[in-house]
């Protein structure tokens, strides 16, 4: 059974948000998604500053089987990277809530987030997949 | 993210029609659709990842398939091929029937037992299927074929078949195990009955032995040391348990893609197909020229093509980051161009490796496109890992 933390928001393309005591938004892939992707050996981060719209295209992460896009879940600007990824991508299997992390981004709209998936939400989702 | 479920499990479907393995099957409906190996109710208590491949049930992977396949480089592990298909050609002529039906000659093997890889080709050259044909006695042959172009050979070899009196069987009774890695004879050999494990030990490369229908050859398509097989499934469940219990790890079919791919041997289907000759497939290693008089299927194309192929076949190492997958364009600072047939990641370089098919006269520095961005890329000849070793 996929874990889904309670207090993080989450979108049906099975990325999750959390909201950081400074208003920044931190945005990962969920345990379901790693676990379905495989062992992934690659991933690739917006660069720092880059404007996102919603639904955009921005991250990719691949496995040893296939390549997947990960979209932003809300529209904002990048902060910050997790730059550990790029020489140990593993850790988004082993830690995907944590160390795991993909970037970091100033919502345009942060009302955006509140709008989103709780983690009751997701988990239903997920039983109807 | 992109998560398409179908998508992100699939593997490259052998000689199958484009799609299927891609649709979402219930419980029962994939119960019935899909064939069984004997090994099948193993693996689901393994808990395997299960997949359609060419219309089996198969495995792609148990737990993580980064540790399947560093497993076979350093130590041990096992394949259920059963999707495989063993074939049994017997008659008086059976040797000629196959010196004409192969593009490898098998004239070449002169002691019971010993085996050889060869292209099944049309006669435009375009290649069938790849395979591997057992010497077993003078009467008596076996081929191991592609799950995905079992029946496709089936129809081919026996409307061959009748014009050389050799009759062919189907070896439905008997399942495939490969057992790979360093360690993969020490682990078999105590298991074997005692009349054949001297021997399986005493076995060169590409070589079998048997006893009844318990038949090993130590042969493999990872680039390690081992044994592939052949046995009733009775006793194929009886030894995939015991060599669990002596610590070999299962390993599913995306071990078995990265294994190959980087010991440099082709997948049918991918690699080369119908479409494709051997001379242009990486293959032309495989076709025995000599004698001249040797009337193979294929024969007269080939003779027009050799020294005049249109495309060369080449490995590829990504020098930067990311990851080349099969069907990516590739271009040559004169000009030519070329796409990658297979690619992935390399778990024992860490890097990303393809096989590529390339224009004839492609020269100078050359770039792959990853999404959109070209990125340099190093042209080497394959294999790129044997023996746990890197070799580029």
């Amino acid at each position: 059974m996929s874990q889904v933390p309670a207090g993080l928001k989450y979108v049906k393309t099975h990325e999750w948000l959390k909201r950081e005591a400074d208003g920044s938004i931190t945005v990962g892939i969920t345990d379901y998604a790693q676990a379905s992707l495989g062992d992934l050996v690659f991933v690739d981060v917006p660069a720092v500053g880059r404007k996102l719209a919603k639904d955009e295209a921005c991250s990719v992460v691949e496995s040893v089987k296939a390549a997947s896009d990960v979209y932003a879940p809300i529209a904002g600007e990048v902060l910050a990277v997790n730059g550990k990824l790029a020489d140990a991508p593993e850790v988004l299997n082993s830690d995907p809530y944590g160390e795991g992390w993909l970037w970091k981004m100033k919502p345009s709209n942060a009302a955006d987030f509140d709008a989103l998936l709780d983690a009751a939400g997701y988990e239903d989702f997920l039983k109807s997949l | 993210m992109g998560l398409e479920p179908g998508k992100a499990f699939a593997l490259p479907k052998p000689g199958h029609p484009a799609g299927h393995g891609q649709t979402h099957f219930s419980n029962l409906e994939r119960f019935v659709t899909l064939k069984h190996t004997a090994l099948h109710a193993e693996h689901q208590r393994l808990n395997a990842k299960l997949v359609d491949f060419a219309g089996w049930d198969m495995p792609i992977q148990y737990a993580s398939q980064l540790d399947e396949h560093h497993a076979v480089r350093a130590d041990a592990g096992m394949f259920d091929v059963a999707h495989m298909a063993a074939l049994d050609l017997s008659g008086a002529r059976v040797r000629e029937f196959l010196r004409h039906l192969l593009a490898n000659d098998v004239a070449k093997l002169t002691l019971p037992g010993k085996a050889l890889y060869s292209c099944l080709l049309r006669e435009d050259a375009g290649v069938i299927d790849d395979l591997i044909a057992y010497y077993l006695d003078d009467t008596h042959f076996r081929l191991v074929v592609n799950a995905g172009t079992t029946d496709k050979d089936l129809a081919w070899i026996r409307a061959q078949a009748p014009a050389f009196a050799v009759s062919v069987t189907q070896r439905s009774d008997l399942g495939i195990l490969a057992v790979q890695g360093p360690q993969a004879r020490a682990r078999v050999l105590p298991l074997l009955p005692q009349a054949l494990r001297a021997r399986a030990e005493a076995l060169v490369n590409f070589q079998a032995a048997w006893d009844g229908e318990c038949f090993v050859a130590r042969t493999g398509y990872t680039g390690e040391d081992g044994f592939e097989l052949i046995l009733p499934h009775a006793q194929l469940l009886a030894l995939w348990s015991q060599l669990l219990a002596a610590g070999v790890k299962p390993c599913g079919l995306g071990a078995r893609d990265t294994l190959r791919l980087e010991a440099g041997m082709n997948l049918y289907g991918q690699d080369m197909d119908e479409s494709r000759h051997p001379l242009e497939s990486g293959l032309g290693w495989t076709i025995a020229w000599q004698p001249q008089d040797r009337d193979f299927i294929g024969r007269a194309a080939l003779e027009k093509l050799r020294g005049h192929s249109a495309h060369q076949f080449v490995g590829l190492v990504l020098e930067g980051r990311g990851i080349m997958r099969a069907h990516m364009p590739l271009r040559f600072a004169n000009g030519a161009k070329g796409e990658t047939t297979s690619g992935g990641f390399a778990p024992t370089l860490k890097q990303s490796i393809a096989l590529a098919r390339i224009e004839a006269q492609a020269e100078g520095a050359c770039e792959v496109e990853i999404r959109g961005q070209w990125q340099a890329v190093r042209i080497v000849k394959p294999p790129f890992v044997r023996h746990g070793r890197a070799l580029i």
